[in-house]
């Protein structure tokens, strides 16, 4: 393995391990405040037993998030010290307001978390409040930095150094909108449906069980909302990359020709030695009018790029097709479950709509890596786009299979650490 | 005051409240991983009760020193990236293995039985070891950047693989360990056998980074790495916390813990205030200083207005949290025990 698949490699471990804490810490309180603020509503004991649960499970997701969060920070130099050196000055800002929001996440989810006899109810419920909210903000900012990665603006380039830069500027460049947006609703999908699956499969041993009821209604709610806006969310954000990165369009739709009614392909394998795209499903113009409205317009293919400068276009392909796959049948499940779910209790005792629950729940997460795999992969040869390759960035540092192939060892413990805890958790729960 | 110097010192205030906040979480760990006596239990629970609802808000004080740093003076962090590749790995892993084994210990120990109290025996030694390496490694992290080596073209190793670093990380190590010992003294109000644990260590801790603080500014003077660095101003700023290590220590043998620890951070405070003043204007000497490192204009003056912004709503809420947590010593607080 060369140093620079093995910085790859670290990098993309690293962060499809951080992202599943971090989008618990994005979702998780919203859940738990809205279950506190029922109880207070209702003065349902249920509600603040599964506020209190839900917030013991968040405990431990949060200390994960926030170390490998950590390590993250580091990494960025550790591993991409050229990217850093000319990136820093750009797009540093949005990453020290993160910095802010943390502070704001931590402060008051030690309030939430070893306050409940400390501070008063509306205090507490308060304090959720703030960490829902915070957690939110540091989802956007984070991806603001990765969108000006995609997207870069806020500077020109002179002789291979950066001049006139406006770091406001860099954060408002012409991806952040759109992939803040889709990502804080991947958030709320991928932990709502998550959380809805476990609280079906339990209701499916335990009938009628009025804690798993609330449980499941409240997920539902989080998650089959942001299941149905996603994919709007989605079509956006396409249109945007069609824009700012066509290479990595192309990529995503197996798109290896320059064309006009170009057809939109469902599934398919995508080969880079025979240029095309097999056994794929192909909806005749159906690319070209979902770009620009018309099935007659000519969508930019592979060809116009250089092959040194392509993504590994089988890699996003692939991924994408998981992404939009699974994206869809959330949506539906989603309106079914809300269809069926505007009576809880009617809900419960239908078992295959729980089984379908139960059935749907990795799906959120499955579309949530596949996602970043499509960004990240999309990009190459690009660490920052058209601007700086990531050979050109990576540290000269030896072995670095070595770093490597320790933090996979140490995340892969965590991981199974976790898991197991979560599931003590939830064998002690009513 | 130039932009550059405003950023640099916040910077550099920024990671003191990491020191005398964060540092105290992994002091905490030492004086669990060194716990002994009869009331061993209670000292170990004390310290946890004392860290659980803050290490989290204390620990981002680092990230808020890593992303300015990033920010204001990138060609300082890429240096550090490089030079100090493999000590801050190893902070890493530290770093995320004391966090995970605190919290991981919490909730593996709930339960009954056998097995639960071995799960959580497990996890503390993992949260008290790596409480002991990571402050030793930042430390050598630091000596190596004020010794100078750190130079573009000095590889991976020699930047930090020597005596004066090693003998800063020690000190660091010592330095947390004693503030640690100062918090707790308060934090076990109540509990006589305890409480008279952590003063017998907060002495000896104290009189041990007393030592070793010596042995730095012995080694650092003799080896020709302060040459030419410390003026009268940096000697005075040595004599005052020569002065105020030595009162603390004094209050804590008279037992008037609230002064030793405000004397405990006062000497923390000063001993930055001594290594900036060793070092500036450099960041990473002999090249990077904050002039030569700094972002374009434009950068600096957004990130001051985001600083100071984020000040006013960062403080209150400190300040609301250890109101709500630090207002009654951990041992009295009706939480405990339960
Ligand atoms: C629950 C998760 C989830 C679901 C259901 C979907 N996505 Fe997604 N998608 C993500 C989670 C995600 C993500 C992981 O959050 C990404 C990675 C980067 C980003 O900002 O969001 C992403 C990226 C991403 C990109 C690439 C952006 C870029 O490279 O700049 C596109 C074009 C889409 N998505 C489009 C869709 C469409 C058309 C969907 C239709 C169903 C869809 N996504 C469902
Ligand atoms: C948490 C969700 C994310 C996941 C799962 C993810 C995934 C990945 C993957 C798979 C790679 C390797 C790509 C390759 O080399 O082929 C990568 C690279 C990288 N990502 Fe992300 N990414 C995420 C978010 C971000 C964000 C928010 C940023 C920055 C602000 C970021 C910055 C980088 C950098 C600097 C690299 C290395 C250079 C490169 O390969 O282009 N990532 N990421
Ligand atoms: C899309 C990608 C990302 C999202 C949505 C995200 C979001 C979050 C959230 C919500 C947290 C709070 C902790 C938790 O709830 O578990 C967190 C923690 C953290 N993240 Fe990420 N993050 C992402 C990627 C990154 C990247 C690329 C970095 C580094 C450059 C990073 C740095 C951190 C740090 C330092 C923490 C710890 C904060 C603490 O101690 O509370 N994150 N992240």
């Amino acid at each position: 393995m060369s140093d620079l698949l093995a910085a790859r490699s670290q990098m993309a471990m690293s962060l499809m391990f951080h992202i599943v804490f971090a989008v618990a810490g994005m979702a998780m309180p919203l859940m738990m405040v809205i279950a506190e603020w029922r109880w207070l509503g209702s003065g349902d004991e249920t509600y603040l037993v599964l506020a209190k649960k839900w917030a013991q499970g968040t405990a431990i997701l949060f200390a994960a998030g926030a170390v490998s969060g950590t390590v993250l920070s580091f990494e960025l130099g550790l591993l991409w010290p050229k990217f850093m050196q000319f990136a820093g000055a750009i797009i540093g800002m949005p990453f020290s307001l993160e910095g802010f929001a943390f502070f704001a996440e931590a402060i008051f989810l030690g309030v939430y978390f070893y306050g409940w006899d400390k501070v008063s109810p509306r205090i507490h419920l308060l304090a959720g409040v703030v960490v829902a909210v915070s957690g939110l903000l540091s989802g956007i900012f984070v991806v603001i930095a990765n969108a000006w990665m995609n997207a870069p603006a806020g500077f020109q380039m002179q002789n291979g150094v950066a001049i006139h830069v406006d770091p406001i500027a860099a954060m408002l460049n012409p991806g952040t909108l759109g992939q803040t947006t889709h990502m804080a609703i991947a958030a709320y999908a991928s932990v709502g449906f998550a959380v809805c699956g476990i609280h079906a499969f339990l209701l499916l041993r335990r009938p009628g069980n009025l804690f798993h009821l609330h449980a499941l209604k409240i997920a539902l709610w989080v998650g089959g909302i942001a299941a149905v806006l996603q994919p709007f969310s989605g079509d956006m954000l396409a249109r945007m990359v069609a824009k700012n990165q066509p290479a990595k369009l192309a990529a995503f739709e197996g798109q290896f020709k320059t064309e006009a009614h170009a057809p939109l392909r469902i599934g398919g394998l995508a080969s880079e030695r025979d240029k095309s795209t097999h056994y794929a499903l192909e909806i005749p113009g159906g690319l070209s009018w979902m770009i620009y409205g018309s099935t007659d317009a000519t969508v930019t293919g592979l060809d116009r790029f250089p092959e040194q400068d392509w993504p590994a276009v089988p890699i996003v392909h692939m991924s994408f097709q998981v992404m939009v796959g699974s994206g869809f049948a959330m949506m539906a499940v989603a309106l079914a479950g809300l269809w069926f779910g505007r009576k809880p209790s009617e809900l419960a005792k239908r078992r295959w709509m729980l089984k379908l629950l139960v059935a749907a729940s990795p799906l959120g997460f499955l579309a949530l890596e596949a996602g970043w795999i499509v960004t990240e992969v999309g990009r190459q040869p690009w660490i920052v786009y058209n601007v700086l390759r990531t050979s050109e960035a990576v540290t000269p540092m030896h072995g670095m299979i070595v770093p490597f192939a320790s933090f996979t060892a140490l995340y892969v413990f965590l991981g199974i650490v976790v898991a197991v805890l979560l599931i003590r958790q939830m064998r002690q729960s009513v | 005051m130039s932009l550059e110097f405003l950023l640099g010192g916040t910077i550099l205030i920024s990671l003191l409240f990491y020191a005398v906040l964060g540092g105290a979480d992994y002091g905490g760990g030492v004086w669990d991983l060194l716990a002994s006596g009869k009331s061993v239990k209670t000292q170990r629970k004390i310290i946890s009760e004392a860290m659980g609802p803050v290490w989290e808000a204390n620990h981002v004080w680092l990230i808020l020193v890593v992303v300015a740093l990033f920010t204001a003076f990138p060609a300082a962090f890429a240096r550090l990236s490089l030079v100090f590749h493999i000590p801050l790995t190893v902070a890493l892993f530290g770093i995320v293995l004391r966090g995970c084994a605190f919290t991981f210990r919490h909730y593996h120990g709930h339960g009954d039985g056998h097995a639960a109290d071995e799960m959580e025996w497990r996890w503390g030694r993992v949260f008290a070891v790596a409480s002991l390496i990571t402050p030793l490694v930042l430390g050598v992290v630091v000596g190596g950047i004020y010794s100078g080596r750190a130079t573009s073209d000095v590889g991976f190793v020699y930047g930090w693989f020597g005596a004066f670093p090693v003998s800063v990380g020690i000190f660091v190590l010592c330095l947390f360990a004693y503030v640690a010992a100062t918090y707790l003294t308060i934090e076990s109000d109540g509990h006589p056998e305890a409480q008279e644990a952590f003063r017998r260590r907060a002495l000896w801790s104290g009189a041990a980074t007393m030592v070793a603080g010596g042995v730095v500014l012995l080694a650092g003077e003799t080896s020709g790495i302060s040459n030419g660095r410390t003026g009268v101003s940096v000697w005075a700023v040595r004599g005052v916390t020569l002065v105020v290590a030595l009162a603390g220590l004094l209050q804590v043998k008279k037992r008037h813990f609230q002064a030793s620890r405000v004397l405990a951070v006062l000497e923390v405070a000063l001993i930055f205030a001594g290594w900036g003043a060793a070092q500036y204007p450099y960041l990473i000497p002999p090249d990077i200083s904050i002039y030569s490192a700094a972002a374009p204009v434009g950068t600096l003056r957004a990130l001051t207005v985001a600083l100071a912004a984020g000040a006013v709503v960062l403080f209150p809420s400190f300040y609301y949290l250890f109101y709500v947590f630090k207002r009654e010593p951990v041992s009295q607080s009706k939480h405990y025990g339960r």
